[in-house]
């Protein structure tokens, strides 16, 4: 009998991860960690990881990474592809570090088409902190910070910044996926291969959302958070490639 | 060549290879001649979209191990204050110039020294401190921001750089060092694991007494650069009897001050801090042995003055004359009050 | 020849209990483990009688990369 499966190298073993049982975070690094190793990327990778539950991914991760200030990993990002452009440089970024206070960095680096590629973990609330509402919430999701649910009056709509900046030149790339069952984790997969390939082929930007589940902020468990994703968010936040310039098209 | 311009030429040839700016009277210039002339030298210009971007970017650019810069006015300084702290925190070498200007709030884009506590005091979160130096002349900005990629590398720390609105704008001749070529590779740096060990920087530590430890770590750090790298300049000293202590634009014309009072008797003198931190704290308690009297002079409502009462420890006489707001104060005007706190002393000798 | 067994191994400390792999296994084969592990967790644990086809969608779910899954 051998192993079918076997360990992700730029993964650490003799780690258990702090996320939550059921965190999609766990899914997508173990993505990340395959691709890396499939890609050979490994060894010249550099990921800036967030502030907010993926704050330890270094821990996590076996390549050179650099903690960001919440909101700041595409300027982090900016300033280490353009001094080294021979790294591959991504972040790895929650929904409130890039859509709440790293709006702008997320905007204009996305503008620039730096030649990074971004993969956005869309889990609707701000998980590390606790579960409040997130830019991303859906209407009427109860967080700590909307208790009542979110009230558009007070608490504006679910802001789709992945839609927004796909239509920007400078993305080559832009996909949205969802964390939830065997046949999306692998068309996560198979969207990060691609957008991590426009970066190698030196196209420009990329960007990857993915929905991911929040078991505990979102007071479910892990198979019933998989069908809210299916159910609810992607009703919002419909997976699909939302641009594709590779060929040059629009 | 005007100040502004300096700064971009001296960081250029001191082996910068990354600026990271945002445009902001009366700094712009500073920019402009990277945009123009980085690229031309292997290096990289990113105007961002805001200086907190910017700051942010200098992170990035220093983690991988290149020199870098950035510089802005004042408020686009305040911006920066989060990242500058995640600098010192992740120890990780900058240069940040600020051309300071009137304030506070959107103040003017007049010469000031109103940010001299945000500097030297750590204007953002947690306990740090960086080295900060205070330019005279645009021959300074030349001499000084070498001397700030050296300092930053050597003790892996962002360095601030002080200048204020009159600095930047004024031409003055100036020459510059041979630029500096080979310069030593950073182990230290983010540049893929390779075929080594992965590492990783974070300044975030979670387990206390370990977050401790750290700070006192950046306390040697800060202690040993106090140690090495104080810089002052003493001005007709020798034989005076009245001390003025000012600082950049401040220190030229309480200089055209004091050779107008001492035509008229006043043992006037300078006591001028080139670093603002480390602040010249012994030269300051050596003239207090033999001189009572000290006349602080800022482009401000008083800053510097504290530290200078720190440093004398209650010892002298210590006379505050400062202008805020982007008022630039005239030699005239200080021979004033050298001359009435002189007479002051010389009643009260009496 | 039948196609031999698979065989599922969980890593009993690192599994969280999350039971994704326990709802997406087509053929029963893992069930939630009486005892705790040192975090408290139920862990995954499969059921020897049942047949493993190694089809690997327990280690797709797997947030915690904690199945190994051993066949031919």
């Amino acid at each position: 009998m051998k192993l079918l499966n076997k360990w992700p190298v730029y993964y650490k073993k003799d780690v258990v991860t702090h996320y939550c049982p059921g965190c999609g975070h766990g899914i997508v690094h173990r993505i990340v960690a395959e691709l890396l190793e499939e890609m050979d990327l490994g060894k010249r990778a550099v990921c800036v990881n967030p502030a907010g539950c993926a704050v330890l991914a270094y821990k996590y991760f076996d390549i050179d990474m650099i903690e960001s200030a919440h909101g700041r990993g595409t300027a982090f990002a900016t300033g280490i592809k353009r001094v080294r452009p021979d790294l591959f440089v991504f972040t790895y970024q929650g929904d409130g570090d890039l859509s709440a206070i790293g709006t702008a960095e997320t905007i204009h680096s996305a503008n620039r088409g730096e030649h990074i590629t971004v993969i956005f973990i869309n889990n609707a609330v701000y998980g590390m902190t606790g579960g409040q509402m997130a830019p991303t919430t859906l209407l009427g999701q109860k967080t700590t910070t909307t208790p009542g649910g979110r009230n558009p009056k007070f608490d504006g709509y679910p802001l789709h910044i992945t839609d927004m900046i796909a239509p920007l030149p400078g993305v080559i790339y832009a996909e949205r996926v969802a964390i939830n069952g065997p046949a999306g984790i692998q068309k996560t997969k198979k969207a990060i291969q691609t957008a991590f390939q426009v970066q190698v082929d030196g196209l420009g930007y990329s960007i990857v959302e993915v929905l991911s589940p929040c078991p505990t902020n979102w007071k479910m468990t892990p198979a019933d958070s998989f069908k809210w994703i299916t159910e609810v968010m992607a009703k919002e936040y419909v997976p699909g490639v939302l641009s594709d310039k590779r060929g040059g098209a629009a | 060549m005007s100040g502004n311009h300096a700064f971009g030429e001296a960081a250029i040839r001191a082996g910068c290879r990354g600026y990271f700016g945002y445009p902001i009277t009366p700094q712009n210039e500073l920019g402009e001649y990277m945009a123009e002339h980085l690229p031309q030298n292997g290096g990289v210009f990113v105007q961002s979209e805001s200086e907190t971007a910017a700051i942010n970017m200098v992170i990035g650019a220093a983690s991988a191990g290149a020199r870098v810069m950035t510089s802005s006015s004042s408020p686009g300084i305040s911006l920066k204050q989060e990242g500058i702290s995640f600098l010192a925190g992740f120890q990780l070498p900058a240069v940040i110039v600020n051309v300071m200007r009137g304030g506070p709030g959107l103040g003017n884009i007049a010469p000031a020294q109103g940010d001299y506590f945000q500097a030297t005091r750590g204007g953002g979160h947690g306990d740090y401190r960086t080295p900060v130096f205070a330019p005279g002349s645009v021959q300074e900005v030349a001499d000084l921001t070498r001397l700030a990629f050296d300092v930053a590398d050597r003790y892996r720390t962002p360095v601030m750089i002080l200048g204020d609105g009159m600095l930047g704008q004024m031409k003055e001749p100036v020459e510059f060092p041979e630029p500096l070529t080979d310069l030593p590779e950073k182990e230290w740096a983010l540049k893929g694991r390779g075929e080594g060990d992965s590492h990783y920087m974070a300044s975030l530590i979670l387990d206390v007494m370990e977050m401790e430890r750290h700070n006192w770590e950046l306390v040697r750090k800060y202690q040993a650069i106090a140690k090495n790298e104080t810089l002052y300049e003493s001005y007709m000293l020798d034989d005076a009897e009245i001390v003025a202590v000012a600082y950049g634009t401040t220190a030229r014309i309480a200089k055209a001050a004091i050779k107008r009072v001492r035509k008229e008797g006043v043992p006037a003198g300078l006591l001028r801090p080139i670093t603002l931190w480390p602040f010249p704290k012994e030269p300051l308690q050596d003239l207090a042995r033999r001189i009572e009297d000290f006349v602080v002079f800022e482009m401000s409502t008083g800053q510097m003055v504290e530290d200078v009462l720190l440093s004398l420890e209650g010892k002298g006489r210590v006379a505050f004359h400062g202008r805020p707001g982007g008022v630039v104060p005239t030699p005239v005007e200080f021979s004033r009050i050298l001359y009435r706190e002189y007479q002051r002393q010389v009643k009260s000798e009496k | 020849m039948a196609k031999t067994k698979c065989r599922v191994v969980v890593r009993s400390e690192y599994c969280k209990g999350c039971n994704l792999c326990i709802v997406y296994c087509k053929k029963g084969v893992l069930g939630s483990s009486e005892e705790l592990n040192k975090a408290g967790y139920h862990y995954a644990t499969p059921d020897s009688e049942k047949e493993c086809t190694g089809c690997k969608l327990c280690v797709l779910v797997c947030p915690e990369v904690a199945i190994e899954v051993y066949g031919e």
